[in-house]
C-alpha cells in the first residue's frame, strides 16, 4: 500500500537511496556472517594454508582431520551428553515453574497481585549479587549437584512477565464458561490456557533452551567434577584459556593435516551446530517474543 | 463475579489452587532471589569461610571502606564508567539505525537477508565469541594479523594491549546483540501509520525529512522504555564475556566492579570485601534504573513503572 502510492513520485534521488539501502544491507550481512564463514572453512582447510593466510573465504586443502581430532577430545562426548541433559530437563523446570507462576500472577483475582507481581519484578532492578548467590547454593549443600543447574535457575522473571502478559490477554468468557461447568482453576490453566497458548509456551521455551545450551558461568562456579561439565565449560578450557595461555607453539608443515588451530575452530562448529539448525525455529519464535515484551506492562 | 464484602479468607479459600499454582515459583524466588539478599550481610562481616557467620567478626562499614579507600575502587568504577559509556554511545544507538535501514529496504530477499544475518551472532555462546575473538587476533595464527602480514605490518598482540580491549568488546558485543536489539524497533516502525508517510510526500518531504520527522518521533517511546530497561545492564556490564577476554596485562582497562567482586570473592576467598563490591554496584544500578525511569516519566510520559 505503502509502496503504490510512492511509485509514481519515486525521484532519482528516491531510487538511487533505495539501491544503496540494498547494498548497505547486502554488506552488512556479509560482516556478520564473515567470522562464522571464516572459522567453518578454516576448519575445513589445511592448517597450512589456515596459519600462512591463504584461507580467507573458502577452504583450502580440504580435510576432516581436524574433525576427527575434535570428536577424539576427551570428555567432548560427556560434555555435549551433559548440556543436552541440561537442557531438556533445564527446560522442563523452567517451564514447570514459569508457566504456573504466570498463570496466578495474571488474574486479577489473586489477592495481593500487587504485592507478588512486585515481589517478582523487584529482582530485574536489584539482585544480591555473585557471591551471596554462591553462597546460597553452598548452605543449601548444592555445590557440585545436577540439581544446582536445574533448579537454581528455575525462573527468568523477564520471561515470566511474557507469559504473564500473554495470559492475561485470553478473553475471561472461555475461563468464566468453564466455572459455570464446575471446572477449577488447575483444570482451567491446563485445559485451556496452556492449549491456548502454545506461540507464547515455544516462543518461552526456545529463550530458555537457548539460554541452558549457551550459559557457562555458573556452571564452571558451582560444577567441580568434570563428569558434570557441560559443553560450554569444556569449551571455555579448550579454546579460551589455551589462547590466553599460547603456550603450545604448534609446528605446522606442509603434510600436517590438522593443527590447535584448526581443531579450535572444528570444536567451535561442533558446539554452534545445534544452534544453527535450529536458528529457523528460533528466528521465528523468538522476533514474536520479543515483541511481546516490548510492550509489556 | 466476586462481592465487594467477600472476606480474604473467603477469596482465597475459592481460588485454593490458583495460590497452589503460585507456590512453587513464589518459593523458588524466597530461595534462589531473596535469601542471597540476606547473605547480602556478609558484606558487613570479615567473613571466614570456614566459621560461618558465628565465627566471623562483625566489621560495620569496614569492607566498604576498604574498597571504597583502596586503588581498585577509582579504577574499577571508572572501567565500569568507560565500557558502560561505550555500550550507550555505540551499541544502543546502532541497532534503531539497523532496524529503520531494515525497514527502508526495498528488496524482500536483502531485507530477510539482513534480519537473518544480524541477529544470527545473539544465539553464539559468549564461550565461542570469546573464543574466536581470541583466536581471531592471535598473534601468530589469527586472521587478523594474518592480513596485517600479508600487507607487510607487523603483527599485533591484541589481547594484551590496553588500548585495545575497550574497542575489542565493544565491537564484540555490538556484533553479538545488534540484529536482536533491532528486533523491537522494527515492531515499532511497521506499527506506524502510513498516512503519515504519504502525506508528506504529497507536500514533498524527501526520504531524510521524513526519517527525521516521521520516523524517529514515532518510536521515541520504544527507544526510551529500551534505554531505561537497559540502563541497569549497563552498569552490571557483560562480565560474563570481560571474564573471559581480560587478563592481567589489561587490568587496568578491562577490569569492571563485577569482575573485581568475583576475583576477589571467588578466587581469593575474601566473601565480604566481594560482596560489599557487589552491594555496591547493585546499588548503583538501582538508583540508575529509578532515576532514568524518573526523568523518562517527566519527558516523554514514558517509564515501566
Amino acid at each position: 500500500m505503502r509502496n503504490d502510492g510512492k511509485k509514481q513520485l519515486l525521484g532519482k534521488g528516491e531510487r538511487t537511496f533505495n539501491i544503496s539501502m540494498n547494498i548497505i544491507g547486502v554488506l552488512i550481512s556479509l560482516l556478520c556472517l564473515y567470522p562464522i564463514i571464516y572459522v567453518l572453512s578454516a576448519s575445513f582447510s589445511k592448517p597450512l594454508f589456515v596459519e600462512n593466510g591463504t584461507v580467507v573465504l573458502w577452504p583450502v586443502g580440504l580435510t576432516l582431520d581436524s574433525y576427527k581430532e575434535a570428536f577424539a577430545k576427551e570428555g567432548l562426548w560427556t560434555a555435549y551428553g551433559n548440556t543436552l541433559f541440561y537442557t531438556l530437563f533445564g527446560v522442563a523446570v523452567n517451564m514447570l515453574f514459569t508457566t504456573t507462576m504466570a498463570y496466578a500472577l495474571s488474574k486479577k483475582r489473586l489477592v495481593a497481585r500487587k504485592f507478588f507481581t512486585l515481589f517478582t519484578v523487584f529482582t530485574m532492578w536489584f539482585n544480591a549479587g555473585i557471591i551471596p548467590l554462591y553462597m546460597t547454593f553452598r548452605d543449601y549443600g548444592m555445590l557440585d549437584t545436577r540439581s544446582a543447574i536445574l533448579f537454581g535457575f528455575a525462573v527468568n522473571t523477564y520471561n515470566l512477565i511474557i507469559l504473564k502478559s500473554f495470559f492475561e490477554q485470553v478473553p475471561s468468557s472461555m475461563e468464566e464458561a468453564a466455572f459455570i461447568d464446575g471446572a477449577s482453576n488447575f483444570t482451567i490453566f491446563t485445559r485451556i490456557y496452556l492449549p491456548l497458548s502454545k506461540p507464547a509456551l515455544a516462543t518461552v521455551g526456545l529463550f530458555y533452551a537457548v539460554n541452558r545450551w549457551n550459559s557457562y558461568f555458573w556452571a564452571m562456579n558451582l560444577l567441580t567434577s568434570d563428569s558434570k561439565l557441560p559443553l560450554q565449560v569444556l569449551l571455555k578450557k579448550l579454546i579460551v584459556d589455551r589462547v590466553a595461555n599460547e603456550t603450545e607453539a604448534a609446528i605446522v608443515t606442509a603434510s600436517s593435516t590438522s593443527s590447535p588451530t584448526t581443531v579450535i575452530y572444528a570444536i567451535i562448529i561442533i558446539a554452534v551446530i545445534p544452534m544453527l539448525v535450529a536458528y529457523p525455529f528460533i528466528q521465528k519464535y523468538f522476533k514474536a517474543g520479543l515483541t511481546i515484551g516490548a510492550d509489556k506492562g | 463475579m466476586i462481592g465487594k464484602k467477600e472476606s480474604v479468607f473467603h477469596r482465597i479459600a475459592k481460588d485454593w489452587d490458583l495460590y497452589l499454582l503460585l507456590l512453587p515459583g513464589f518459593v523458588w524466588f524466597l530461595m534462589f532471589c531473596y535469601k542471597p539478599m540476606v547473605g547480602l550481610r556478609t558484606a558487613f562481616y570479615d567473613y571466614n569461610v570456614f566459621k560461618g557467620f558465628k565465627g566471623s567478626e562483625f566489621v560495620g562499614f569496614a569492607n566498604f571502606k576498604e574498597f571504597m579507600g583502596g586503588p581498585d575502587f577509582l579504577r574499577t568504577v571508572g572501567n565500569t564508567l568507560m565500557i558502560a559509556l561505550y555500550q550507550m554511545l555505540i551499541c544502543f544507538p546502532i541497532p534503531i539505525v539497523l532496524a529503520i535501514a531494515i525497514t527502508e529496504m526495498r528488496s524482500k530477499f536483502v531485507k530477510k537477508l539482513t534480519q537473518t544475518a544480524t541477529f544470527l551472532p545473539y544465539f553464539i555462546s559468549v564461550v565461542v565469541v570469546c573464543g574466536m575473538v581470541m583466536n581471531f587476533l592471535s598473534p601468530s595464527t589469527g586472521i587478523v594479523n594474518l592480513i596485517r602480514k600479508q600487507f607487510g605490518m607487523d603483527p599485533i598482540y591484541f589481547m594484551v594491549k590496553p588500548e585495545y580491549f575497550r574497542m575489542i568488546y565493544t565491537t564484540m558485543t555490538l556484533w553479538q546483540t545488534a540484529g536482536f536489539n533491532a528486533i523491537v524497533y522494527i515492531a515499532a516502525l511497521m506499527g506506524i501509520d502510513p498516512q503519515l508517510y504519504e502525506a508528506a510526500i504529497i507536500d514533498g518531504a524527501g526520504k531524510w525529512k521524513r526519517i527525521i520527522h516521521i520516523t524517529l518521533p514515532s518510536i521515541i517511546p520504544t527507544i526510551v522504555t529500551m534505554f531505561v530497561m537497559n540502563i541497569g545492564k549497563m552498569v552490571k556490564v557483560g562480565y560474563e564475556s570481560i571474564l573471559l577476554l581480560y587478563n592481567p596485562s589489561t587490568y587496568p582497562v578491562a577490569d569492571v566492579i563485577s569482575t573485581y567482586a568475583f576475583r576477589v570473592g571467588i578466587e581469593n576467598g575474601n566473601y565480604g570485601l566481594a560482596t560489599a563490591a557487589g552491594l555496591f554496584e547493585a546499588l548503583v544500578a538501582l538508583v540508575l534504573v529509578t532515576v532514568a525511569n524518573h526523568i523518562s516519566r517527566k519527558l516523554t510520559e514514558t517509564s515501566l513503572w
